[in-house]
């Protein structure tokens, strides 16, 4: 937007020749179209096209390299849906989202520990999940309430400091389950725990089909494109309820809000909750689509990638609707899952493809962040 | 609003309420002394409740904390300039450790050894950084008001450019052989690099005079074995001998004014932006300064990793301290490395006698880095949203 | 304006005349034909205006007149650059000048006494007084690295602040810091430190005595005597028209954007003043007839004791009754509380008092109870109250509907998770937009890209929606274009005539009071003073407007 004032008003008062007049017709154009894209979307749309046409070119296996992008867009979409109603609240990104996540956690492991499998294991996980993470959100509400205008930084680092907490209890958590535990010692949970005996793969395998053409062959995870695609479902209609609407009221302009007899407080706790549940349905569905529960330092940065995702989908600190969450989910978690092998292929024989995938991983998602937390505001 | 304010001057408060002070002014004083360091104190009595559940020998424990003062006293009062400034919490200084790894790199590669390869290291930092920090000033120049959040992915980005560097191009794009610091494929660097060509440079510097090497009896108590690293105090003192005096320049003054309000500062005719990238310019400098010293005590480099926590826990000791987003004092940094170190060095043996865990003990001192941080920031931010509330209703 | 080199022509023939001595024969300062536009929106036109130096000239007008834009481009503001600059010349002691920032106009000796304190809390009031202007030393660093190095020399700069303070006999420490201080200090501060700079040959007052207590008050405009008889050039922006009585030389009135008058204070007088601040000679167009006439016997209204905690705009125990069906106006000086009034009914502010609508009372502080009780607010805050800038503008015309009445919503067992009813919202939109004339591509446009008066329409939608008894309007009319004006105005009075509406509108145009409404009340220092007709003399609304009106008066 910056872009495309600063150029018109540079040129408007020289008098111009009618060349110039073109031209800057030309770069309002395309200052527009930019405007209307984004850059960050454009940037990794090209880069994804760039990378299916290698792959193409390459003849590697198309079908396998989309249907694992399908099930990792499947696995991360509700933790990058959960930044929907924070945003729209107004309270921002969730950096916070370790907090819901530990919440899910915790009702995987206890749900593990009773030897559940199955979708017995997988909704019983969700079910223990539920409470904590209302208990949870509303504690986090509370917090970010005081702290209003500095959510971000306060929810990264809450949720830092909660799964650092958090390590201490899978230490000393009162399980039994031998393989669960350490092997030496007789206590302390796993660093990670493998599903495949309780509910790994629950919602990926439920009704899933290959799609056959010739050589190329992909497996599409029904279930898991189902459950996600539902609570897209659930949340587009929540934003067009009343209290949808409110919230949103809430977040574009408070005054707004306020002067239409919204209680913004209690808006604010909502968003903030439902963005914490989320979180926590949105691991027990990564960890059954990954087969293992990460605990200790693993969610620390779990944010990030769902963070960078819904930006790169077009959403901004104030906005962001639902259709971003399944355009960036789709652009970003692609993008990640068939760099590694593209560039492999690529790069075939020389020893620089390993790290190139993580370190395009880390440039990717923090220049999307860096990018929304550079753009002025406006109001 | 002007009814409300009490028309009396600054300076002559009226005798009923002085006769009234005066009693209550001895318990009033050391409440206040308390309240203003209440932080530090606390974090005081954790440890001193650590040390005795870990039962750890008090000469082991100060032998250890004078190592750890001089490698982490520097990186932490690098953080002091932008506080100054108004940008809070620095998390972008791992730019600035990122600038000393790579000068540290080069001087390697070339064998450039003992004091003077420190030397060298720390002169070819200052460009890299000083390149860096400015380009850290662009960024969080136009996030202002997000200055913490956006230094802090501004890390994390600058992490994947790095190892984009070091990883894939250094071999590969960049020409550079040298089997030594390089993966067998002559790609990238190997994760851990030794530095036994500056190993201790700093720290020793001055072991010609006096090795720093402590270990008498007092009396039939024990004192040592002790090691100063006289060099490197030496250095640090400089340092916060030179930001005092920063900040009784001229340009200590601009930054001051800008660090309280922007807005202000620019009617005064005092350009912001410029202002904020000295500061940040100079605290990167510091930063890859206070990485060498880091590095050279700890004597090998984690290419890629080395880097990552250097801003968490440098920011952590300084509000162990006391120091908060906005105030932050030479003390503060001292004080907090002191603490914070003798919590990092009693938790996990403390977590090992209390529970039977030592790993406890890891990842609470872990959890005791990211809390102190939460919480000071929440308290800054909720602080701040009380002030201005109490503003707006004129008080 | 011709007219004005008229004026200044007159006036410094009969100043020289007079033989005045301590203002000198040439012009510090001299604006002439400053005009400025921000957005397409003209808001300074044409204006000239010149300083002697030793004279105190005041600069009265509303808000919105156009004072500070006039003085944010004499003082360089990055606000005038980055929206296009301005035409016009600014010229100091007979030179054109150009001044691009704050720095360049204190260089060229402007200083400016801020309406909002530009103090630096956490500082002493010898460093807020040095600000940028610190007294240093030479030191080995400094003569490395250049001048930005050398350390201050405090007792020096010390010194220099003791000296401004005591030209202003203001006996405090400079070494104090800011914080503690009570308000009146800190603006002593911030002419100490205009003071000390030593070129200084133009100071700029915007509002001081807004925050301070009469005493206060008095002895500032003391201290600006005294430093006018020392030479300098004073402009006082005001809208307390006593202070302009009292010390100023000359006298420059805005309205809109345009001088309106100029004139020595030995010609002016406060009611004529008020006058010319806000009225506007117009024709009072014959507007449609009623069924009926309001009267006292059907109160729509009744309000009492209300008090309103709206900064600036404090409404201090007022009374007042709205006749069922009639359009009444609130008017008044900027600061006097009018804007309060609508602000405290409809809970946007902290309120105490007695509200009773149709017999029931309307709990205060509670916007919602407000709503339900039938009533609407078009805010004078458009962008900050009025709008979701970032919605379209179908959801912001029926928002605030859905939230307090659940209407647009379709059928379901919970009313907090009944769903939208778009097709109905589509239409009652079109329809707005299609009865109020609102000018956009369609339904779904986002409001921040239409122009003031369309937004302001959508505003009035909103609050139309709402199918309120009593429609609160502050400020219609603010910041909107000449035709458009017009239109809203002609809304309200449709909504009055065919929907029975009754209208409360609260405005600083005097004239579009006088235009629309049947009984116009008038604010002064919180309380009604009075309630006029329409077709009351200039003479009498300015009287009453400058809290001279002998008793309150009732019209009927």
């Amino acid at each position: 937007m910056s872009n495309a004032n600063t150029n018109a008003n540079a040129n408007a008062p020289t008098p111009a020749s009618s060349g110039r007049v073109a031209e800057n017709r030309i770069i309002k154009a395309v200052a527009n179209f930019l405007e209307w894209y984004g850059v960050p979307r454009l940037i990794i749309t090209c880069f994804l096209l760039a990378l299916l046409i290698l792959a193409v070119i390459y003849r590697m296996d198309l079908g396998s390299l989309l249907g694992d992008s399908l099930k990792r867009v499947g696995m991360n979409g509700l933790l990058v849906l959960a930044m929907v109603p924070t945003i729209t609240c107004g309270a921002g990104l969730n950096f916070g989202l370790p907090v819901g996540i530990i919440c899910g956690l915790v009702g995987g492991v206890f749900s593990m520990s009773m030897n559940l499998t199955g979708f017995t294991g997988f909704f019983v996980a969700i079910l223990l999940a539920l409470p904590l993470s209302v208990i949870a959100g509303w504690l986090y509400a509370k917090l970010l309430e005081k702290v209003a205008g500095q959510e971000m930084m306060v929810g990264t680092y809450v949720g830092f400091s909660v799964v650092a907490g958090m390590a201490i209890f899978w230490l000393t958590a009162p399980i039994k389950n031998p393989s669960m535990i350490f092997a030496i010692g007789g206590q302390g949970l796993r660093y990670t725990l493998t599903l495949y005996d309780y509910y790994a793969g629950v919602l990926n395998n439920f009704l899933a089909f290959n799609i056959v053409i010739g050589n190329f062959a992909m497996t599409i995870p029904t279930g898991l494109l189902l459950f996600f695609g539902f609570f897209c479902v659930l949340m587009y209609l929540f934003f067009r309820s009343r209290t949808g609407l409110a919230m949103l009221a809430v977040g574009s302009n408070p005054e707004y809000a306020a002067s239409s007899g919204i209680n913004i407080r209690k808006m604010r706790y909502t968003g903030v909750i439902m963005s914490t549940v989320l979180g926590a349905i949105g691991i027990i569905v990564y960890a059954q689509s990954y087969g293992f529960l990460q605990l200790y330092n693993a969610p620390l940065y779990m944010a990030f990638p769902a963070i960078a995702a819904i930006l790169i989908g077009g959403a901004t600190l104030r906005k962001a609707t639902i259709s971003q969450v399944i355009i960036g989910s789709i652009l970003f978690f692609t993008l990640l899952t068939t760099a590694l092998p593209v560039v492999q292929t690529v790069l075939d024989g020389s020893e620089v493809g390993g790290g190139i995938s993580e370190i395009a991983r880390m440039i990717i998602q923090n220049g999307a962040i860096l990018y929304a937390l550079t753009r002025v505001g406006r109001r | 609003m002007p009814e409300k304010v009490p028309a009396q001057s600054a300076n002559t408060p009226n005798a009923q309420t002085q006769a009234h002070a005066h009693a209550h002014v001895n318990t009033k004083k050391i409440g206040a002394v308390l309240g203003k360091n209440s932080v530090p104190i606390f974090f005081l009595l954790l440890s001193i409740g650590g040390i005795i559940a870990a039962g750890l020998d008090i000469n082991y424990l100060i032998n250890e904390l004078l190592g750890r003062l001089g490698r982490n006293s520097f990186l932490v009062l690098s953080l002091l300039i932008p506080i100054i400034a108004g940008l809070g919490l620095n998390f972008g200084i791992v730019v600035g450790a990122m600038a000393g790894q790579a000068a540290l790199i080069i001087t390697t590669h070339y064998g450039w050894t003992g004091l003077g390869g420190f030397g060298l290291a720390a002169l070819i930092s200052v460009p890299i950084a000083m390149v860096l920090g400015w380009l850290t000033a662009l960024v969080l120049n136009k996030a202002k008001g997000r200055e913490m959040v956006t230094g802090m992915i501004l890390g994390f980005f600058a992490n994947g450019v790095y190892q984009l560097v070091f990883l894939v191009l250094l071999g590969w794009v960049i020409p550079m052989k040298n089997p030594a610091i390089m993966l067998p494929s002559g790609i990238g660097l190997k994760n851990t690099i030794d530095l036994f060509d500056i190993s201790y440079a700093l720290d020793r510097g001055l072991d010609f005079i006096w090795d720093g090497f402590i270990m008498t009896e007092v009396g039939s108590i024990p004192i040592g074995p002790w090691r100063i690293p006289i060099l490197t105090l030496v250095v640090t003192a400089l340092l916060a001998w030179a930001i005092s005096f920063l900040i009784r320049t001229r340009l200590g003054q601009q930054m001051r004014a800008v660090g309280q309000d922007m807005h202000i500062a620019e009617v005064a005719g005092i350009n912001v932006n410029r202002t904020r990238t000295v500061a940040l310019v100079i605290s990167t400098v510091l930063a890859a300064w206070g990485q060498l010293i880091f590095l050279q005590n700890i004597g090998t480099m984690n290419t890629y990793n080395s880097h990552e926590q250097v801003g968490t826990f440098a920011i952590a000791a300084l509000l162990v301290g006391g120091a908060t987003t906005r105030k932050a004092t030479i003390w503060n940094a001292i004080v907090g490395v002191l603490l914070f170190h003798t919590l990092f060095i009693v938790s996990p043996l403390a977590g090992q006698k209390l529970l039977g865990i030592p790993q406890v003990g890891e990842y609470f001192r872990v959890f005791l880095a990211y809390g102190v941080i939460a919480v000071a920031l929440a308290l800054h931010a909720w602080q701040a949203k009380v002030k201005s509330n109490k503003e707006l209703r004129g008080e | 304006m011709p007219g004005t080199l008229f004026y200044n022509l007159h006036i410094r023939i009969r100043l020289v005349l007079r033989g005045e001595k301590a203002m000198s024969d040439s012009f510090v300062l001299e604006l002439k034909g400053i005009t400025k536009a921000y957005f397409g929106t003209t808001v300074l036109k044409d204006v000239n205006l010149s300083v002697r130096p030793g004279e105190i000239h005041a600069l009265v007008g509303e808000n919105g007149a156009g004072k500070s834009t006039l003085m944010n481009i004499l003082f360089g503001m990055p606000v005038i650059h980055e929206t296009g600059g301005f035409d016009g010349e600014v010229m100091l002691d007979g030179e054109s000048v150009r001044i691009e920032s704050p720095r360049r106009a204190m260089e060229l000796g402007i200083g400016m006494v801020h309406q909002e304190f530009m103090l630096l809390p956490g500082f002493t009031i010898t460093e807020n007084i040095k600000l940028n202007r610190e007294i240093t030393r030479k030191n080995v660093v400094s003569r490395v690295l250049g001048a930005k190095m050398e350390t201050l020399n405090v007792p020096a700069m010390r010194k220099d602040a003791r000296a401004a303070l005591e030209k202003l006999s203001l006996s405090v420490d400079e070494w104090a810091p800011v914080a503690g201080l009570p308000v009146g200090y800190k603006q002593f501060v911030e002419i100490a430190r205009e003071i000390d700079k030593k070129n200084i040959k133009l100071l700029v007052f915007d509002e001081p005595t807004a925050v301070l207590t009469e005493s206060e008050a008095e002895y500032l405009l003391d201290a600006m005597r005294r430093l006018a008889a020392e030479g300098i050039a004073i402009l006082f922006i005001t809208h307390r028209l006593d202070e302009v009585m009292s010390i100023s030389h000359n006298i420059t009135i805005l309205r809109d954007g345009e001088i309106v008058a100029q004139m020595p204070k030995d010609e002016a007088k406060i009611e004529r003043i008020a006058e010319l601040m806000v009225g506007r000679k117009i024709e009072r167009a014959k507007l449609p007839p009623r069924g009926f006439e309001p009267s006292d016997s059907e109160i729509a209204l009744s309000i009492s004791d209300l008090r309103v905690e709206m900064p600036g705009e404090r409404v201090k125990g007022l009374n007042l009754r709205v006749r069922k069906g009639e359009i009444l106006g609130i008017g008044g000086l900027a600061g006097h509380g009018k804007v309060g009034i609508a602000n405290g009914v409809m809970g946007m502010y902290p309120a105490m008092g007695e509200v009773v609508k149709g017999g029931m009372d309307v709990p205060l502080n509670d916007s919602k109870a407000a709503l339900q009780a039938q009533m609407a607010f078009v805010s004078e805050d458009r962008r900050g109250v009025g709008l979701l800038l970032d919605e379209s503008i179908e959801m912001n015309i029926v928002l605030t509907s859905m939230q307090a009445q659940n209407k647009f919503l379709y059928k379901g067992p919970l009313n907090s998770l009944r769903l939208q009813n778009g097709k109905r919202i589509r239409s009652h939109a079109l329809k707005m937009i299609k009865d109020l004339d609102i000018r956009c591509t369609g339904p779904m446009q986002l409001v921040r890209r239409l122009s003031g008066g369309n937004q302001q329409k959508v505003c009035i939608a909103r609050a139309f929606t709402l199918e309120p008894e009593v429609l609160w309007v502050s400020e219609p009319t603010r910041g909107i274009d000449v035709g458009a004006k017009q239109l809203v105005l002609d809304l309200l009075v449709e909504f009055n005539r065919t929907h029975g509406m009754t209208v409360v509108m609260t405005s600083s145009e005097l004239a579009e009071l006088r235009k629309i409404c049947d009984r116009i009340a008038i604010v002064y220092e919180g309380k009604v003073v009075g309630i006029l007709p329409p077709d009351a003399s200039d003479v009498e609304y300015g009287l009453m407007m400058a809290g001279k009106a002998g008793n309150v008066k009732e019209v009927g």
